[in-house]
């Protein structure tokens, strides 16, 4: 029982904590310091800024729409291309390789881990990576643009696939299992419904993503909307630059309509 | 409601479930089932009640493999389980039809599907995939639905029923199997008690008509009193009491649960 005269003391930290928290706000403080130092900013060009960026968008005002048939649109085909074929390769080899990495499928932890290992290397190499070592296998091009498209996916799908395929309902998997079902039935019946809606949803969220990074692997090569707007950029034709952005913009925004109404449908 | 008007097989393989010392230890040296034997034949619901947590479950579990037993035998319909696996455990198993208490059925596929499932054992993997199960699966699946009551329901997903309609679908998967005896888990234990007792009457009415024996595990003893034609009672891993429901009295339910305070 505490004595109602001394009120009792309540504090969120202790002088320790406080200390503690002290010191990481001073040498966050410090470390932005530093990094300002070594970044080495010209001031000459920071307040000249805005002046270029109004130049720039001056020259490319109005966009050259004339351009797009002869330039743009087979390009953005053929972009759109690349995201849907990389995508479907995606999920060809993402099927088979989250399948193995679900621990209550697999009960092999060695085989767990390599599965983990393909997708976690597929994931820490960025798609622009995987474009420049593809445009050196195959070629510049869109073939190229497709397979790293698709490697760069099959960690994303492939991880998340995993994960829904280990979140499953065990219950109804455990009375396939007693009615004498063999392995793939057991998966085609047990596991696939209760992972499908999740598989579409990864499949059309990887696609709208693939979109976006397939617009811009073309600038090393690897086919597609990029490689039209390198062209531009080399050649300072500002106009067409612009038309090239606003394309992509479009299409970005499409895609992304258009994967929130099927999200919705299937979900 | 025990009427013993047994249709029997007609000269079929023997439906007859015997089990002998069966042991399972999960952690080796602490048993949770300590030498369970008994037989059970023809049209006979047998009720299992202990307390939980006793090994009803690891028992029902047992004897379709679903756990491996540590020791002991298990013979259903003429075959001896322990030894199987592969393919031959796969089609020992289709002689076994089960019933859960979450009723396991795969939500997002229709009725009829689920009841079909209980054919998988037998369907080739790619006519389960196609959906182009044959054409006396299908009939009988309809046939199934409409003898537990969801004529109307045959096309809907299991996701949208109620538990009690729920429990009926997993009857007919269990019965699609043509097993040789079918075993409840905790049927009714998700069910309030009118649907309890309709899903109870629906097991027993199968049971007659296909003259096969029906393990129940069930806590409601007086469930189990209504409908068994014997009770086995579990504790402590082993049978204490296995014989006619009026011979269950209240010093084998002291045995059984413990204390006597709940009894009165």
């Amino acid at each position: 029982m505490t004595d109602s005269a001394t009120p009792r003391k309540w504090e969120r930290f202790t002088p320790a904590q406080r200390l503690a928290r002290f010191g990481v706000f001073l040498s966050m403080a410090v470390l932005l310091a530093v990094s300002m130092r070594t970044v080495s900013v010209i001031p000459e060009f920071l307040w000249d800024a805005p002046t270029q960026m109004a130049d720039l968008f001056r020259r490319m005002w109005p966009p050259d729409t004339a351009s797009y048939a002869e330039n743009v649109h087979d390009a953005l085909v053929e972009t759109m291309n690349i995201a849907g074929m990389g995508t479907m390769l995606a999920l060809v080899m993402a099927l088979p390789v989250g399948v193995m990495g679900a621990s209550n499928i697999v009960r092999v932890p060695a085989l767990n881990w390599l599965s983990k290992l393909i997708l976690v290397s597929s994931r820490s190499v960025n798609t622009l990576v995987w474009a420049i070592l593809f445009v050196a296998v195959f070629g510049p091009g869109a073939l190229a643009g497709t397979v790293a498209i698709g490697f760069r996916s099959v960690g994303f799908c492939g991880k998340l696939l995993s994960e829904a395929l280990e979140e499953c309902d065990k219950g109804p998997i455990e009375a396939l299992r007693a009615a004498g079902a063999p392995w793939p039935s057991i998966f085609l019946k047990g596991y696939w419904p209760q992972i499908a809606p999740a598989f579409w949803g990864i499949t059309l969220f990887r696609w709208d993503i693939n979109v976006r990074e397939s617009a811009v692997i073309g600038l090393v090569g690897a086919g597609g909307i990029g490689v039209a707007l390198d062209t531009a950029l080399n050649l300072f034709r500002w106009q067409q630059v612009a038309l090239i952005l606003l394309c992509i913009f479009a299409v970005v925004i499409a895609a992304e309509v258009l994967v929130t109404k099927i999200r919705q449908r299937i979900i | 409601m025990n009427d013993n008007s047994c249709k029997g097989n007609g000269g079929g393989a023997p439906r007859s479930l015997i089990v002998k010392d069966l042991v399972k230890e999960y952690v080796p040296g602490k048993p949770v089932l300590r030498g369970i034997s008994f037989e059970v034949s023809g049209c006979t619901t047998v009720a299992i009640i202990g307390p939980s947590g006793t090994g009803k479950s690891t028992l029902l579990r047992c004897i379709n493999r679903l756990i491996d037993p540590t020791r002991g035998s298990i013979d259903v319909a003429g075959h001896e389980m322990t030894h199987l696996s592969g393919g031959e455990l796969r089609r020992a198993r289709q002689q076994v039809g089960m019933v859960f208490q979450e009723f396991n059925l795969v939500e997002r596929l229709t009725v009829i599907e689920n009841v079909l499932c209980g054919r998988l054992g037998s369907v080739p993997v790619w006519r389960a995939w196609l959906r182009r199960y044959p054409q006396a699966d299908i009939d009988r699946a309809f046939e199934l639905i409409e003898q537990v009551g969801l004529a109307d329901f045959a096309t809907a997903r299991a996701d949208a029923l109620s538990g009690g309609q729920r429990q009926r679908v997993g009857i007919a998967r269990a019965v699609m199997q043509s097993p040789s005896i079918i075993m409840a888990d905790e049927p009714t234990s998700s069910l309030d008690p009118k649907t309890s007792v309709e899903i109870m009457g629906l097991l027993n009415e199968f049971s007659r008509a296909r003259g096969i024996p029906i393990l129940i595990n069930i806590h409601d003893v007086n469930l189990a009193k209504r409908f068994a034609d014997r009770i086995i009672g579990m504790a402590r891993g082993s049978v204490v009491f296995d014989g006619p429901p009026d011979e269950l009295a209240d010093e084998h339910l002291k045995d059984i649960y413990g204390g006597e305070g709940w009894l009165q």
